[in-house]
């Protein structure tokens, strides 16, 4: 096995990462560790240590907010994570037609990126206002009956969340998977045309499982930015109407800062982060796993 | 050549330290005044803390939101970095800030200036005075019991201007078959526009004595009375009679339907009169004020802000926050500070005549102890404040959930209020 | 070291040149009523993308009380660039009231040392992490992926307490280490994807050539991460600038970024609003990253085909 360099310890490589050990270990581990002992504790301004046991937590799922916001988080992430893939995978495949004015389609795409949400939710807002927006606009054209007013249903405000979603993030799933794209040789195509295979086709059963590391790249992203999901919601409905668009990260957040009850806080930032962990270490264990059986990694 | 303006500028070094005594100290105060008449006001501290006497400097730490301001204060508090001075509204949210001893006590100042005297009425005194010292300076008086309302709209609609929000209710049939949204209202952050109302319409119902032993008993009983029922019906009546567009909207543009003759009439607090006034109207023919949800029984309530003093370990810094503490409740800085800002001062004292007649209405409304509504924070903690809103919201929005299922469920959080 | 670097670099360069070298789709060569439906696509998908922008800026030249009338679609009556003006030196932003430009200086001040640190530190762990994996390497990885899942607010106590221990709360460096902290889980996945990509006979060789740990990094990896590298500066200039959580708590007074006066011109609780202002005001926060999408469009594309696609 000429892997042998692999395993040794090199001092160097642990002296570069000096930064990385520090912030896995000193922020992350020891932060979210105070994180959840705080959870026990009745902490309410400001953390405390006097411990009530689970006292935390079974307020928590007492509270109809937190649950509908558990609820909410299964669907808008599906949603979401699915229609920035679907949107994303379908303007990067057209993009890459050789088409004219690429850069400014590409700009145009990724804009929305860079901008503050508390103005470009307020802009949502404002389109999907019926009477403001593209139901007043399109009455006034004269088609009286036409309705469309979203954020006011407490059913259909989570959609709104994700046509927003997807206005703001598809750009950046764009650029990676447009990217992967361009990684796969040409001369797979020219075969696929040769064999007479459908342009669809070979997207769809060759390409794309050539691109594995691109589509797994903006996965990662998505899922980040599903989970912490709430500037989003802050800027388009502030979880309303009622409660119907709440989101964990929304709670969690307002009860530390506006409600001032840090201790059931974390007890529901606890409760957001063990999925994701159960996850990780589940990909941990199966990539350890083949790694011991294989060998190889790369 | 740059040997003379070398001098000139020592010279000027000197003058300065000469002009500011040793005790002369920068103090940063955090406050969310950031928009055009409040930054007018906020100068006006500013400029009588600058000008001192003492070589004193006011550092502006403006953040914009209540909470984005409160949060950064106890981040701030908790790196051992606090500012000198905050802003807070009278009620909870500063509670534990002085049982950490975290806060300057200000009693000498307070004692020296006969606050006790001067500061009316008392319950806007009491946000600040705690166990016999004193912690916190109230500066101002905003009431959250208006309704305002476009005289064109009821004129319009041919029906007589409301004097109480039954003749509203009355009316509203007509305001709508006239074409206007007869009442306006917006759902943004979390309800608070339902939540204001929600208030106005249980002190109306209970009377001020009964709401108040509701909220200080944690009455689970009142709270699931049939007065509470009644609000909990007439909420959802008021709700027929808004637009469909209310849910995100906030309280400016819902100001801005009743200034545009959208809409006939809105609930919200006394700084809405900033908005009628920025967009030209004098309140003579143009928009009308109600006070109280019912002329014939005024309510002014106590909500307004505080400034609170953090300890900071240093003699010279604590000589010039005593200052600030003073200056802020003297007469000459409260009429020009309330005046730039629209709100009632703390004290009887001081010379309002230049204000509107609106302001006039609240300012003899005032003075009678028997028209004062303590504000709804200083009973209940922010989590619980939060917890409200939450329930009124959803039951604004959900026209499936029963006025007896919502009064069950607010008898629930008053009861396990902390 | 320098034979091994030209003939372990030059496939690397042939693939980056291909990448550059443009699409390889399908391609046809008429018009066509498929390539009529292409562009109709990107078009809809295009106005569907500019609708707020549009909104933004035709709000950003009208007055108040047009904007009052709420026709939202409509052209400014009567144009007018006083919002601009307004937003850059003029609006209040508490007792202040000169507009966004005094943060700017600030702004510049955190996101320069910032992204520069964090993309260092980063590009160190991804070399590090693929190429001389020591043991336990990869669960710190698997916590930092961990630590990108949680919410800035849980762990923000700990790290004011933290910081403050050691004296650098609301300092300059104290805000550029947040900043280096928070961005480290995703560069960091980033560029340990694309030196996973990188062909491993490249490391190989300039191990026999006796090259070690720091002389790999910087003789061979460094010039070969440029794609990759304006990736990582593009999100963390974005992330960074538009920043305001941090910059309140973290920088300290002094040092307040722009993001701190847009949101104070932005929001208010209960004073007025002016829509104008506002959309002036956000436009001009984003000119930035806008700037740097425009200028690097084509570098984004290209550098995470070097990096993500095999990763």
């Amino acid at each position: 096995m000429q892997k042998s360099w692999r395993r040794r310890f090199h001092l160097p490589a642990v002296i570069g990462t000096i930064p990385m050990i520090l912030v896995a270990v000193g922020v992350f581990v020891i932060g979210i560790g105070f994180s959840v002992l705080w959870s026990f504790t009745s902490s309410k301004l400001f953390p405390t240590y006097d411990f009530v046991g689970l006292a935390q937590y079974r307020r928590l799922w007492a509270d109809s907010r937190w649950l509908v916001s558990v609820n909410n988080i299964w669907f808008f992430g599906l949603m979401s994570i699915t229609c920035n893939m679907v949107f994303g995978y379908l303007l990067a495949v057209f993009m890459d037609q050789r088409i004219r004015q690429e850069d400014l389609f590409r700009s145009i795409f990724l804009y929305p990126f860079a901008m503050s949400l508390i103005v470009t939710g307020l802009v949502w807002q404002w389109v999907l206002d019926p009477n403001l927006g593209l139901q007043e606009a399109l009455r006034n054209l004269g088609w009286s009956s036409f309705s469309f007013a979203p954020l006011v249903d407490a059913n259909t405000a989570i959609y709104a969340l994700v046509v927003a979603g997807i206005w703001q993030g598809s750009g950046v799933t764009m650029a990676i998977l447009l990217a992967g794209l361009r990684g796969v040789d040409e001369e797979i195509w020219k075969a696929a045309k040769v064999d007479g295979i459908p342009t669809w086709r070979t997207h769809l059963s060759i390409v794309a499982p050539m691109m594995k590391g691109a589509f797994a790249t903006a996965f990662v992203l998505q899922c980040v930015s599903v989970v912490r999901v709430y500037d989003l919601v802050i800027a388009m409905t502030g979880g309303g109407p009622g409660i119907a668009t709440s989101m964990p990260a929304v709670y969690v957040i307002q009860l530390i800062t506006v409600r001032q009850n840090v201790g059931q806080g974390m007890a529901a930032a606890t409760m957001m982060l063990l999925p994701v962990l159960v996850v990780l270490a589940f990909s941990g264990i199966v990539i350890w796993r083949r790694n011991r059986l294989g060998g190889a990694e790369a | 050549m740059r040997y003379r303006l070398l001098t000139a500028a020592l010279a000027a070094t000197a003058a300065l330290q000469f002009a500011a005594p040793a005790t002369a100290a920068d103090l940063e105060v955090i406050h969310w005044w950031t928009s055009k008449g409040e930054s007018a006001a906020v100068s006006q501290f500013a400029k009588a803390f600058d000008n001192d006497g003492h070589g004193d400097k006011w550092v502006d730490s403006a953040i914009a939101l209540g909470e984005t301001a409160r949060s950064t204060v106890m981040q701030r508090v908790l790196g051992g970095d606090p500012p000198g001075a905050a802003q807070f509204n009278p009620g909870r949210q500063y509670e534990e800030l002085i049982s950490g001893g975290k806060l300057l006590d200000l009693t000498d100042v307070a004692t020296a200036g006969k606050w006790g005297d001067v500061i009316r009425p008392k319950a806007i005194g009491s946000a600040c005075l705690v166990d016999g010292h004193w912690w916190c300076v109230p500066v101002n008086i905003h009431s959250n019991y208006w309704a305002w309302y476009s005289k064109p709209v009821f004129e319009k609609a041919g029906v007589p201007e409301p004097k109480s929000m039954a003749d509203f209710i009355a009316a509203a049939p007509k305001i709508k078959a006239a074409g206007f949204i007869p009442f306006a209202i917006g759902g943004d952050g979390n309800g608070w526009q339902i939540q204001l109302l929600f208030q106005d319409m249980v002190t109306e119902a209970l009377g001020i004595a009964k709401r108040d032993e509701m909220y200080t008993k944690k009455s689970a009983e009142i709270a699931g009375g049939p007065e509470m029922k009644g609000v909990f019906t007439q909420l959802r009546a008021l709700k027929q009679l808004t637009d469909n567009g209310y849910a995100n909207r906030n309280w400016n543009d819902t100001t801005n339907l009743v200034i545009t003759g959208k809409a006939g009439l809105q609930v919200m607090g006394d700084w809405a009169r900033g908005e009628f006034a920025a967009a030209g109207m004098t309140g003579v023919k143009d928009f009308g004020c109600m006070i109280g949800l019912n002329e014939d029984k005024p309510v002014v309530s106590t909500d307004g802000d505080i400034i609170v003093f953090f300890k900071q370990n240093n003699p010279d810094v604590e000589a010039a926050q005593k200052r600030l503490a003073a200056l802020l409740i003297s007469p000459e800085v409260q009429v020009a500070f309330n005046n730039a800002k629209g709100s009632m001062p703390v004290r009887a004292d001081v010379d309002m005549s230049t204000a509107d007649p609106c302001m006039q209405k609240s300012l003899k409304a005032v003075d009678n102890p028997a028209n004062i509504v303590t504000a709804t924070n200083r009973f209940i903690t922010e989590n619980t404040n939060q917890q409200l809103n939450e329930l009124v919201g959803q039951y604004f929005a959900d026209d499936s959930m029963t006025a007896e299922d919502a009064t069950a469920k607010f008898a629930t959080i008053i009861g396990n209020s902390d | 070291m320098t034979a091994a670097q030209i003939t372990a670099t030059q496939p690397i360069q042939n693939a980056l040149d291909q990448a550059a070298a443009g699409p390889y789709g399908a391609k046809p060569r008429h018009v066509s009523a498929g390539r009529i439906g292409l562009y109709a696509f990107l078009i809809v998908a295009a106005l569907f993308f500019l609708i707020p922008v549009y909104i933004m800026i035709v709000t950003s030249l009208k007055g108040m009380p047009e904007i009052r009338l709420g026709h939202l679609f409509n052209l400014p009556g009567e144009p007018t660039f006083q919002p601009w003006l307004d937003a850059w030196l003029h609006a209040c932003t508490g007792r202040d009231c000169n507009g966004l430009s005094p943060g700017f200086y600030n702004s510049v001040k955190i996101t320069l040392p910032s992204v520069a640190i964090s993309i260092i530190c980063a590009s160190i762990n991804g070399y590090a992490l693929t190429f001389w994996p020591y043991k336990g390497a990869n669960l710190l990885f698997g916590l930092l992926v961990f630590g990108a899942f949680v919410p800035y607010q849980v762990v923000i106590y700990p790290l004011i307490i933290g910081l403050s221990s050691v004296g650098l709360f609301a300092t300059l460096p104290g805000i550029i280490i947040v900043h280096t902290i928070f961005g480290m889980p995703i560069l960091t996945l980033l560029f340990r994807n694309f030196y996973a990509a990188l062909p491993v006979e490249l490391f190989k060789a300039a191990r026999v050539d006796g090259a070690g740990f720091w002389r790999i990094f910087f003789h061979i990896m460094l010039p070969m991460s440029v794609p990759i590298t304006v990736v990582a500066i593009i999100l963390q200039v974005t992330g960074i600038w538009n920043d305001f959580l941090f910059g309140v708590v973290f920088a300290g007074r002094s040092n307040w970024p722009m993001t701190v006066q847009l949101n104070n011109i932005v929001n208010t609780t209960t004073g007025v609003r002016e829509y104008n202002v506002n959309m002036a005001a956000t436009i001009l926060t984003a000119a930035v990253p806008l700037l740097i999408y425009f200028i690097s469009g084509r570098w984004f594309v290209r550098g995470i085909a070097a990096g993500a696609v095999k990763g």
